[in-house]
């Protein structure tokens, strides 16, 4: 929906400035689509927010194990807010992103399998915690 | 997609088109490209590719920090005394502000807004200059302390830092941003004066953004001084926070041997925990892996934010010489899709590194 209004708004400033309207290779302009600047701005504002939670939960909220989890997690959407947002991924070719996100599936089999033997040293953490 | 898709005779239409006018029309693409958006796409799928490459390169180091982390806790609690949070804090905002000013840029490009995509690149430099200018403040203070990689660990919690407003480090790390700002700015006033404005404003354009380095210095330096004069009138408790520290560490590694030794029964681990300052451990050792670690995944970070100015001052020349237009804005997309990948690493470094409690 947003990508329709955007596709009309993109096409109209496109050959606004380019100057030669739908003759021979109009087809090449199409292609731009420039971010809303409200969408820009608020990813900007989001990102801020969630910057000064990840602090403030850092300092003033008592997690025990679960802060990595946390601080992780918040990571986690602003990366998201980067990608679809300032990456344009929300925008982009299907494929595109699909070739992207299959990073992040062979980096968490890299983690995975190497997390696999972490049962050996548990004995040490938990006594950590306990001596805690 | 379907625009790429084009009848053959359609292709070679658009193909003497593109000949006839080559020069008034698209003066950017290449001969092996029919359409302005088959090069668009091929680019940007060629920069998909390079951020993979660059998501494993980095996913080494991020899977040295899990482990690490997951076999020593303690090593990483006791770390994060080292790192200051609100620096640490204030360099993301300023990669977040980036990628926002980095994000204008590119829809100004495809706009065919060149100025406004210039003045953009700039200021998406200036702070990333500005961030290693607070990065150096933060080496340089670690240094100074001893905090080192590896074997070359040398911190002493109980020694008296004298607090250097200036540390020798940091003025070794300034030369090169000193050397390029004076050779900048000399070149942008010549070729000013000769009338070559575009390769004159470029320089200029480097000049400030090297300045935005010395910029990132005075806040980093300023913060550390205030830091200073803060601990002096809290030394004490200072060093008790260190000694803790230090008495943890002890603990744990006795209880992790009696762990090992089954005939040892827990009342004698506590025991052995009661006396511990007779026991000599390689604490040092430990820390100076994290600081490893530490060093590789910053550091290479800052790499990246190096070559990312390098790239962008590409973009900024190009900006002002005026080449972008709505069916020609890839190169801006694609460094800007960088840029937003090493904004992104710092999104997962930040809590990392500075937020472990």
């Amino acid at each position: 929906m947003a990508d329709h209004s955007h596709r009309n708004e993109t096409g109209h400033s496109g050959h606004g400035h380019a100057g030669h309207g739908h003759s021979g290779h109009g087809h090449g302009e199409h292609f731009a689509h420039p971010a809303p600047v409200w969408i820009l701005f608020g990813t900007f504002f989001a990102l801020i927010c969630l910057t000064v939670l990840t602090v403030y939960v850092a300092d003033n909220v008592e997690l025990g194990s679960f802060e990595l989890v946390v601080s992780m997690g918040i990571a986690t959407v602003k990366s998201v807010l980067v990608g679809a947002f300032f990456m344009h991924m929300y925008w982009d070719k299907g494929f595109n992103v699909l070739v992207f996100l299959s990073s992040v599936l062979f980096f968490a089999l890299f983690i995975g399998y190497t997390l696999m033997d972490s049962y050996e040293t548990l004995p040490n953490v938990t006594n950590y915690y306990k001596t805690k | 997609m379907a625009t790429t898709k084009v009848e053959r005779g359609e292709y070679s239409a658009l193909v003497d088109l593109e000949h006839n006018h080559e020069h008034e029309h698209a003066p950017f693409i290449a001969h092996h490209f029919y359409t302005a958006e088959q090069q668009f796409d091929s680019g940007k799928l060629g920069i998909w590719l390079f951020l993979v490459t660059e998501v494993l390169f980095f996913g080494g180091l991020f899977v040295a920090y899990i482990i690490y982390r997951y076999n020593r806790p303690e090593v990483f609690v006791d770390a994060h005394h080292h790192l200051d949070t609100l620096l640490g804090g204030l360099n993301t905002i300023v990669l977040l502000f980036s990628s926002l000013t980095m994000a204008w840029g590119v829809r100004a490009a495809q706009l065919g807004d060149n100025k406004t995509t210039a003045i953009s690149v700039l200021i998406t430099m200036v702070c990333a200059a500005l961030f290693l200018g607070v990065k150096a403040v933060e080496y340089s203070h670690k240094w100074d302390l001893g905090l080192l990689p590896g074997d070359m660990f040398s911190y002493d919690p109980h020694a008296h830092h004298e607090h250097h407003l200036i540390s020798n480090y940091l003025l070794l790390l300034c030369i090169p941003f000193a050397v390029i700002l004076v050779a900048t700015l000399v070149a942008s006033v010549l070729h000013l004066n000769t009338g070559k404005s575009v390769i004159g404003r470029f320089y200029g354009g480097i000049a400030i953004t090297m300045l935005g380095f010395f910029g990132g210095v005075l806040v980093g330096v300023l913060w550390m001084a205030g830091a200073a004069t803060d601990e002096s009138h809290s030394s004490d408790a200072h060093a008790a926070v260190a000694t803790d520290a230090t008495a943890r560490l002890v603990s744990f590694e006795v209880d992790d041997a009696a762990a090992k030794t089954p005939a040892t029964t827990e009342a004698s681990a506590t025991d052995a925990a009661a006396t511990t300052p007779a026991v000599e451990l390689p604490v040092d050792k430990k820390l100076g892996v994290f600081f490893s670690i530490y060093y590789c995944m910053t550091g290479l970070h800052a790499v990246h934010i190096i070559g990312g100015i390098i790239a962008l001052s590409w973009i900024f020349y190009r900006s002002l010489a005026a080449h972008w237009r709505s069916d020609y804005f890839g190169p801006v997309d694609y460094v800007g899709l960088y840029w937003h990948l090493v904004d992104l690493i710092w999104i997962y470094l930040f809590p990392l590194m500075y937020l472990i409690r």
